[in-house]
């Protein structure tokens, strides 16, 4: 291990706040293999300095993959060829199939901004808030396309591509508050200066836990008001008919949407954890081990 | 060094903006998406007032008039006639709920220049002499 007096002085700092590890120059040189997720986080969680866990990680990731790959296809296949045309509404209605999927999938990245964001709150730990970011970003991205699918089912369905209705207005509000989310961490200058100009966890957290209120909102909109949008089928209490080849359609997209986002997010995170320069300038180590705190 | 940037500023700005304008125009109408031929018939304000109503489209009771198709929307006993301006879209079906959104005129006809379709949350496979192929 190559040791020179700026590894000495941070091992002095870092050890100080429980990472054990000194940082090696090797760390840096070793960082640059593209599919190795460097982390300093996890190597420092695991006390020793091997890539094991890291390339576990990797692995893990390339598995779920394949794992979205294969559910993807079986869901592709079960929505256009197996799964009959709707009685009403016709092709169309196989719209369903990625509307729904998408629309539960942006729930569960909103839940986990909140599940991160109480993280960190709790601890204080810069991992939590990286995931609280990647599960936000994500969690626009399929706002965003469930409302688009949701436009494209309408105009074809309802026959409008936009309604003032509680659903829809409900549904774009929690886009916009997840966009200002985002913004927020970035006006704070996350990504713009190394390290951000203010503390960025906290601030992010209250709103990303705040704006957690809306998802129960959008989710019980088309019960609570008189809506143009149908209720839910799968999850009603007293579910209607649903044809089984269309349910089971539907299920599988369900658990290829799941996973695909489950393998976006880890990716999306190791590339951030890589990018989180392993031997900062001294300064702002310091000033992040303090945070972290 | 609290000193958040200008274009952060404009972009917050600009974000509660646009909520602020969806929550006003939206919330408005929003929570009571349509009324029922049965409010309509105890208001007596109805008339001269834009709103949007809902029923099912009767069944036999849908007539292309030129440009404009009658039909009557009926809920809970109540019926409301409705002369809407140009096409439904294609799912508008007898027997299948719409919502229409206009003025209800002195005669007592709802004036309607857009129709919707509602749909229910059940999904079957079509058959033949299917209902929902009853015009």
């Amino acid at each position: 291990m190559p040791f020179n007096s700026q590894t000495t002085l941070h091992s002095c700092i870092i050890g100080r706040v429980a990472f054990p590890r000194p940082r090696s120059t090797g760390t840096a040189t070793r960082r640059s293999r593209p599919d190795t997720a460097r982390t300093p986080d996890a190597d420092a969680r695991h006390g020793h300095p091997g890539t094991s866990s890291n390339r576990h990680a990797a692995a893990d990731r390339r598995t779920l993959g394949w794992l979205t790959a294969g559910l993807t296809t079986a869901a592709a296949t079960a929505g256009l060829l197996i799964a009959p045309p709707d009685a009403l509404q016709g092709d169309a209605q196989r719209l369903m199939y990625l509307h729904v999927p998408a629309a539960w999938t942006a729930y569960l990245a909103f839940a986990a901004v909140l599940a991160t964001s109480l993280g960190f709150l709790a601890t204080r730990d810069p991992r939590w808030d990286r995931r609280a970011r990647v599960a936000a970003e994500l969690g626009v991205g399929l706002t965003a396309l469930t409302i688009a699918l949701g436009a494209l089912w309408g105009r074809a369905v309802w026959g409008t591509w936009w309604a003032w209705d509680p659903r829809l207005v409900s549904t774009t509000l929690l886009l916009l508050v997840y966009t200002g989310y985002l913004a927020v961490r970035r006006t704070l200058g996350e990504g713009r200066t190394t390290p951000p100009a203010r503390p960025v966890g906290g601030p992010a957290a209250i709103v990303g836990i705040a704006g957690f209120a809306l998802v129960p909102l959008v989710h019980f909109s088309v019960v609570w008001w008189r809506s143009l949008h149908q209720p839910a089928t799968i999850l009603a209490p007293h579910r209607p008919p649903i044809d089984p080849l269309m349910a089971a359609a539907l299920l599988l997209s369900v658990a290829a949407f799941t996973t695909a986002a489950a393998w976006i997010f880890l990716r999306r995170l190791a590339a951030l954890e890589r990018d989180t320069p392993p031997t900062a300038p001294l300064r702002s180590m310091a000033r992040a081990s303090v945070e972290s705190r | 060094m609290i000193r958040p940037t200008r274009a952060g500023v404009t972009l917050a700005a600009v974000l509660l903006a646009g909520t602020g304008l969806l929550v006003q125009a939206g919330l408005r109408d929003t929570l009571s998406y349509y009324r029922t031929p049965a409010e309509l018939d105890a208001d007596p304000a109805a008339p001269a007032t834009r709103t949007r109503l809902t029923g099912m489209v009767v069944p036999g009771s849908v007539r292309h008039d030129g440009r404009q198709t009658v039909f009557r929307l009926a809920a809970e006993g109540h019926e409301v006639t409705v002369r809407q301006r140009g096409a439904p879209p294609d799912t508008f079906r007898a027997g299948q709920d719409a919502v229409v959104e206009g003025v209800l005129g002195p005669d007592g006809v709802f004036d309607s220049d857009q129709v919707v379709v509602r749909h229910g949350n059940d999904y079957r496979p079509a058959y033949d002499g299917s209902p929902g192929t009853a015009r």
